[in-house]
C-alpha cells in the first residue's frame, strides 16, 4: 500500500454511479454535552458519539450501518431524519442542504424521509388505534389521498400483511411481529423515498424476524425506497443491504459494496466483526478467529489517532499519533474506503492467517494451559 | 460527595434569602398597619408615630428588609437594646427575642416530629414488608386494607378521641403534655405517647404501602433471584438484597413529609394543647406579628431544606451508584 | 377431547451415565388468564462435562425448566410435577434448605443481563465471595482472595483492585465476566447458562462463548446453554435440545441437529436465519404465523398451525395426535423417517445454501 488514493465514496458500480446522491452526508458529527464542576455546573466534556461520517445513500439502494454498541449508528440515523440536530457537518437531501433546517423547511421533506424504530412496543401509542396510528402522518402533513385516508390505511395494512378489518384494533391487542409491521404501514403512509429502520427486527423472535425482513426487502425492490438499515446483526445486514458502512466507536471505519466487505475486508475491525459471528455451519472452520480484549472503550474520552488502535493487534505509535483517513486503498475497488494505517489482506479464510488473534489475556492464557496438558 | 454537600448547601441558603425577602415584602402588602399591635388599645396618633419609629417601620420597605438581613448575620441594636446573631428581630405582639422564643418552643416540635417518625417509620416499614413477604394472604389484604381505613383519619378527630379513651375515661396514659427530656426523660416519654401514636397511625398507613409495593417490586428483581440462585438463604436474601433497594423510594417520600410533619406539627400541637413551633407560627399569623412569623417561617424554611440534604446523603449510603457518580 | 397423547419414553435413569436426568418435567402457572402449560412432559439427560444447548423462541419453555432444576420458581402460583435427578438425588423432594446448599454449590446459574442480575448495591468481589463463604464455610479474607483468584481467571485486568468495586463500573463485558466468576466460584458440576450472551455485543459475545467452554475444560462442569440463536450454540454445545410450545421437539448432537434437522419446526428456525455466505437473492424462508398462547396449546402437535408439511401426513393426525419425542436421537414428528429424510434433502436444503 506504498499510494492511497482518495476518493468520496460512490455507490454500488453498475446501479447507481450515474445517479445523483439522495442523500449526501459530510463530517456529520454529534456530541452530547456533559455537565458537571464546582462551584458551578458548566460544560466540562462532551459524549462524542459520532465524529465526522461521511457517506451517500443513492435512489433506492440499501445501506446497511452496523457497529456494536456506542458505536454512533443510531445516533448517526436519528440525525439523519433530523430527530437529533447535528453539532457539525453538513446533509444535503437531494441537493439540499437540510443539517439545521427549521421546522417549516423540514416540512415538505418530513414525509419522504421517515423511519422505522426497534422496540415496537414503545414506538406505538396504546391508545391509539390502528387506523389513527397509520393515518397520523397524513393529517399531519394534510394529506388527502384519492378514496379517503381510511382506504389509504386499509391498503397500507394490506401491504404489510394484516388484516384491513383490524382498523380500529388497538396496538396492545397485536403480537411483536404485528406492531413492527404496524410501524411499517405508519413509515409507508407517506411514500417515502428513503426509509432509516433502527434496528427494526432485533426486538423480534427468530422466526419473526425473516417475516419483517422480507416483507421490507419486498418494498424496497418494488417501491425503489431507499434504506438505511442500522443493525448490529451482520447476517441481516448482509442479507438486506447492497452496501455496508462499518462504525466503530464514532467514527465511520469502513464502507463497500456487500461482496467486498463480507469476502474481502480490509479493516481489522471489519475482520474481527465477521470472525466473531456466531454461524450454524459447524462442518468447517472456514473463518479466521479474533479475539478481541476488553469492551468498547467510552466515547467521552476516545482514543487518539485511531480510535480501534488500544484492541486492534496490529496498532503501532503510529496509530496514536495520526488519524488514519478514509480512503480507497491500493488494490481495492472504487468505492471500497478504509481507514486504517496497517490493512489486513483482503481475506477472511483461516488458511490466511498463520495462527489465531487472541488478544484476550484470561483465554490465552487457558489456551496456553490447555495446549500444555 | 462534599462537593455535592456544598453545593447543596449554597442553593438552600440562596433558597431562603428568597424565601425571607418573598414573607416579608408580602407582609407589608397587608393593609393593616402593624404597629398598631404595638400600640395597644388606647391609641393615639402621636403614639403610633412613636411606636413607628421605635419599631423602624418609618423607613423605606427595602431599608428594612436590608437591616433584617444584617440583623440575622451580625445582630443589631433594636428598641433600645442589643440583639445578638442570629437577630430575627423582636416581637411586635410582646416584646420577646424572636430567635429565642424558637429555641424555647422548637424542642417540642422537635420531640414531636422525631418521636412520631420513629414509630410511623418502624411500624410503616415493618408492616409493608410483612405484607410483601405474604403476599396475597390474609396479613397482607388485613395490612393494606388496614392502612387505607387509617389514613382516612384525621388527627384533630382521632386525637380527642384518644385522649378521651385512655385518658379520661380509664386513666390508663397521661394527658398530653411536654416536659423536656432533660429535666425528666421518663415525663417526657408519657407526656408524648398519645401524640406520637396519633400522628403515626396517620402517616403510617402510607409508608405500609409504599414499603409493601417497593418490597414486591424489589424481590422480582433479578438479582434477587440470582442471589437466591447463589444459594443464599431466604431471610438473607429478603433483607440484605430485597430490603436495601426498597428503602430508596421510601427516602424520597421521607424527604417530602418533613414539611407534611412539620405542618401536622401544628394540627397535632393545637389538638393537645402543646406549645411548640407550630402553635407559635399560628399564633403570631393571627397577631399579624411580622418578626415572629418571619422568624418561624425562617426557621422551619432551613430546618425542612437541612432536613432535605440529609435525605440526599441517605441516597448516597444506600446507593453507591449515586455516591461514586 | 379428541386428542390421544403417546406416553414419552423414559427409561429410568441411569446413575453411571447421567450426572443430571430430567424425567417428565411439567410446570404450570397459575395466572389471571388460567394456567399457563409452560413445559410439558421434558425429559432430557446430561453426562459430566459435558455442553447441552436448548434452543427455542420466547415462551418455548427453556427458561422455565432450568428455574425449575435450581427450585427458583414462585411456590405459590407454581406447580412442577416430575423428576429431576442431579447426582443421583431428585431435586424436587429436597428440602428449602437442601435446596439452597445445592445452589451455587453444585449447580449455578448464569444470567443473562448481568447489569440487573449483579446487585447495585455491593460490590463486585463480595457478591463473588458470597456464595463461597456460604458453601465452603470459608472466612471473609478468604473470600476475598478467592473472588480475586476467580477475577483474574475470568480475564478482569487489574483484578485486586477491581474486586471493591461495584457492577456500575465495569464495562457490560467485564460485568458479564464478573457473573460467571460468581457461577464458578465453588467449582460447580452443573452450570445453568441462560442466554448468556444475549445482551452483549458480538465481539464480546464471541470472547465470553469462548471463555466459557475454555474453563468449562479447566473445571469439568457440565452446561446448559439456553439461547435462542442456533449459531451461538453451533460451536459450543455437545448435544441440542429444540424446544417449541413448551415441549422438546427434536434432541440429536449438534452434529446431527444442525447437518440432518428432522423436526419442521428445525427447518425452520435454520432458513429463517441469514447467514454470511449463501445467496442474497434469495429470500428468508419465515415460520408463517406466530407462537402458540401456552394458556390454550394448539391439539395435536402444538406446531401444526404453522406446519407446512401437514398435508404430507395425511388425514388428522397432526391436529388430534401429538408425536411423541423418541429417547436418544430423534423428533417428535408424524412424518416418517424416510420423509424426514427426503423433504430436508429436497425442499430445505438448497434454501440453507
Amino acid at each position: 500500500m506504498s499510494e492511497n488514493k482518495t476518493t468520496k465514496a460512490v455507490g454500488d458500480s453498475a446501479t447507481a454511479v450515474k445517479d445523483r446522491p439522495l442523500l449526501e452526508v459530510e463530517g456529520l458529527t454529534k456530541h452530547f454535552p456533559i455537565y458537571g464542576g464546582f462551584p458551578f455546573k458548566r460544560q466540562v466534556g462532551a459524549v462524542q458519539a459520532v465524529e465526522g461520517v461521511t457517506l451517500d445513500v443513492f435512489p433506492g439502494e440499501s445501506l446497511g450501518l452496523v457497529g456494536e454498541s456506542g458505536c454512533g449508528k443510531s445516533t448517526t440515523g436519528r440525525m439523519l431524519t433530523r430527530l437529533l440536530e447535528p453539532t457539525g457537518g453538513t446533509i444535503k437531501y437531494e441537493g439540499r442542504d437540510i443539517t439545521h433546517a427549521n421546522r417549516r423547511e423540514l416540512a415538505p421533506i418530513r414525509s419522504e424521509i421517515q423511519m422505522i424504530f426497534q422496540d415496537p412496543y414503545a414506538s406505538l401509542n396504546p391508545r391509539q388505534t390502528v387506523g389513527k396510528i397509520i393515518s397520523g402522518p397524513m393529517e399531519i402533513n394534510d394529506i388527502n389521498p384519492p378514496g379517503g385516508r381510511e382506504a389509504r390505511v386499509r391498503e397500507l395494512l394490506e401491504t404489510v400483511g394484516l388484516n384491513p378489518e383490524h382498523y380500529n384494533r388497538f396496538p396492545h391487542e397485536f403480537s411483536g411481529g404485528q406492531r413492527q409491521r404496524i410501524g411499517v404501514a405508519r413509515a409507508l403512509a407517506l411514500e417515502p423515498k428513503l426509509i432509516i429502520a433502527d434496528e427494526p427486527v432485533s426486538a423480534l423472535d427468530v422466526s419473526i424476524q425473516a417475516q419483517v425482513v422480507n416483507l421490507l426487502q419486498e418494498l424496497q425492490r418494488e417501491r425503489g425506497i431507499a434504506f438505511v438499515f442500522i443493525a448490529h446483526d451482520l447476517s441481516i445486514v448482509r442479507h438486506f443491504s447492497q452496501r455496508v458502512a462499518v462504525m466503530y466507536l464514532g467514527k465511520l471505519v469502513e464502507i463497500a459494496d456487500r461482496d467486498t466487505l463480507y469476502s474481502g475486508p480490509r479493516h481489522p475491525y471489519t475482520h474481527a466483526l465477521l470472525s466473531a459471528v456466531p454461524e450454524t455451519d459447524i462442518d468447517v472452520q472456514k473463518r479466521e478467529r479474533i479475539r478481541l480484549v476488553g469492551d468498547v472503550p467510552s466515547p467521552i474520552m476516545p482514543p487518539s489517532g485511531c480510535r480501534f488502535r488500544t484492541r486492534c493487534w496490529k496498532a503501532q505509535d503510529k496509530c496514536a499519533t495520526e488519524e488514519p483517513p478514509l480512503v480507497q486503498l491500493s488494490g481495492n475497488k472504487a468505492g471500497h474506503l478504509t481507514a486504517c494505517h496497517f490493512p489486513e489482506d483482503p481475506t477472511i479464510d483461516v488458511g490466511a492467517r498463520k495462527e489465531d488473534v487472541v488478544m484476550d489475556p484470561a483465554l490465552r492464557s487457558l489456551e496456553k494451559d490447555a495446549k500444555k496438558s | 460527595m462534599l462537593q455535592f454537600l456544598i453545593r447543596r448547601t449554597f442553593g438552600a441558603f440562596l433558597i431562603l434569602v428568597l424565601i425571607s425577602a418573598i414573607t416579608y415584602f408580602m407582609f407589608f402588602a397587608i393593609p393593616q398597619d402593624p404597629a398598631l399591635l404595638a400600640c395597644g388599645k388606647n391609641c393615639t396618633p402621636d403614639a403610633l408615630a412613636v411606636v413607628h419609629k421605635n419599631l423602624g417601620l418609618d423607613q423605606p420597605v427595602p431599608v428594612q428588609y436590608w437591616h433584617y438581613v444584617v440583623g440575622i448575620v451580625m445582630g443589631r441594636d433594636i428598641q433600645g437594646g442589643h440583639c445578638a446573631a442570629p437577630c430575627l428581630g423582636v416581637s411586635f405582639a410582646n416584646g420577646r427575642n424572636v430567635w429565642s422564643t424558637i429555641l424555647d418552643r422548637f424542642p417540642l416540635t422537635l420531640s414531636l416530629m422525631v418521636g412520631g417518625a420513629i414509630v410511623f417509620l418502624i411500624v410503616g416499614l415493618g408492616a409493608g414488608m410483612l405484607a410483601a413477604y405474604k403476599k396475597g394472604s390474609l396479613t397482607d389484604k388485613i395490612f393494606s386494607g388496614g392502612s387505607l381505613v387509617l389514613s382516612s383519619l384525621q388527627i384533630y378527630f382521632l386525637g380527642p378521641l384518644v385522649v378521651l379513651a385512655l385518658v379520661i375515661s380509664t386513666g390508663w396514659l397521661e394527658m398530653p403534655s411536654y416536659t423536656p427530656i432533660s429535666e425528666n426523660p421518663v415525663a417526657w416519654f408519657s407526656g408524648l405517647v398519645i401524640p406520637w401514636a396519633v400522628m403515626a397511625t396517620i402517616f403510617t398507613a402510607q409508608y405500609t404501602r409504599m414499603s409493601r409495593s417497593s418490597m414486591i417490586e424489589q424481590l422480582q428483581e433479578e438479582h434477587v433471584r440470582a442471589a437466591r440462585a447463589k444459594g443464599m438463604s431466604a431471610p438473607y436474601v429478603f433483607f440484605r438484597y430485597a430490603w436495601r433497594g426498597s428503602l430508596i423510594p421510601i427516602v424520597t417520600i421521607l424527604g417530602i413529609d418533613i414539611g407534611a410533619l412539620l405542618g401536622g406539627g401544628i394540627v397535632t400541637e393545637i389538638t393537645f394543647n402543646l406549645a411548640g413551633i407550630g402553635r407559635l407560627a399560628r399564633d403570631s399569623v393571627i397577631q399579624k406579628d411580622l418578626p415572629m412569623t418571619l422568624g418561624v417561617m425562617l426557621f422551619s424554611s432551613a430546618f425542612i431544606l437541612l432536613c432535605n440534604i440529609v435525605v440526599d446523603a441517605c441516597y448516597a449510603f444506600i446507593d453507591p451508584r449515586v455516591r461514586l457518580s | 377431547m379428541t386428542t390421544l397423547t403417546k406416553p414419552e419414553d423414559a427409561p429410568a435413569p441411569t446413575a453411571s451415565e447421567s450426572f443430571l436426568s430430567v424425567r417428565d418435567l411439567n410446570v404450570r402457572f397459575s395466572t389471571e388468564g388460567g394456567i399457563v402449560k409452560a413445559v410439558n412432559g421434558l425429559s432430557f439427560d446430561l453426562e459430566r462435562g459435558k455442553t447441552l444447548g436448548i434452543v427455542g423462541e420466547s415462551g418455548s419453555g427453556k427458561s422455565v425448566t432450568n428455574l425449575s432444576i435450581l427450585g427458583l420458581h414462585a411456590p405459590e402460583t407454581t406447580t412442577v410435577e416430575g423428576e429431576i435427578w442431579v447426582d443421583g438425588q431428585d431435586v424436587t423432594d429436597l428440602s428449602r434448605k437442601q435446596l439452597e446448599g445445592l445452589r451455587g454449590n453444585k449447580i449455578s446459574m448464569i444470567f443473562q443481563d448481568a447489569l440487573t442480575a449483579l446487585s447495585p448495591y455491593y460490590t463486585v468481589g463480595r457478591q463473588i465471595g458470597e456464595p463461597f463463604r456460604k458453601h465452603t464455610g470459608a472466612s471473609k479474607s478468604e473470600a476475598r482472595a478467592r473472588a480475586i483468584e476467580m477475577l483474574g481467571k475470568v480475564g478482569i485486568p487489574d483484578p485486586k483492585n477491581r474486586v471493591d468495586d461495584y457492577p456500575h463500573q465495569f464495562s457490560g463485558g467485564m460485568r458479564q465476566r464478573a457473573m460467571i466468576a460468581m457461577a464458578l466460584v465453588c467449582n460447580p458440576s452443573l452450570l445453568i447458562a441462560d442466554e448468556p450472551t444475549t445482551a452483549l455485543d458480538v465481539t464480546v459475545q464471541a470472547q465470553i462463548l469462548d471463555l466459557l467452554k475454555d474453563l468449562q475444560q479447566e473445571f469439568g462442569s457440565a452446561i446448559i446453554l439456553i439461547t435462542h440463536d442456533l449459531g451461538v450454540v453451533a460451536n459450543t454445545a455437545d448435544d441440542i435440545l429444540v424446544m417449541y410450545a413448551g415441549r422438546a421437539v427434536e434432541r440429536g448432537t449438534t452434529r446431527e441437529v444442525l447437518k440432518s434437522p428432522q423436526h419442521p419446526y428445525t427447518w425452520g428456525l435454520l432458513s429463517s436465519m441469514p447467514g454470511l455466505s449463501g445467496d442474497v437473492d434469495e429470500p428468508l424462508r419465515p415460520i408463517p404465523g406466530t407462537p402458540p398462547s401456552l394458556l390454550n396449546p394448539p391439539s395435536g402437535c402444538p406446531f401444526h398451525p404453522r406446519c407446512e408439511f401437514v398435508d404430507l401426513v395425511g388425514g388428522s393426525a397432526c391436529s388430534t395426535e401429538r408425536p411423541a419425542l423418541p429417547a436418544g436421537r430423534g423428533s417428535a414428528c408424524h412424518l416418517t423417517a424416510e420423509q424426514k429424510r427426503q423433504v430436508f434433502i429436497e425442499k430445505i436444503q438448497p434454501r440453507l445454501g
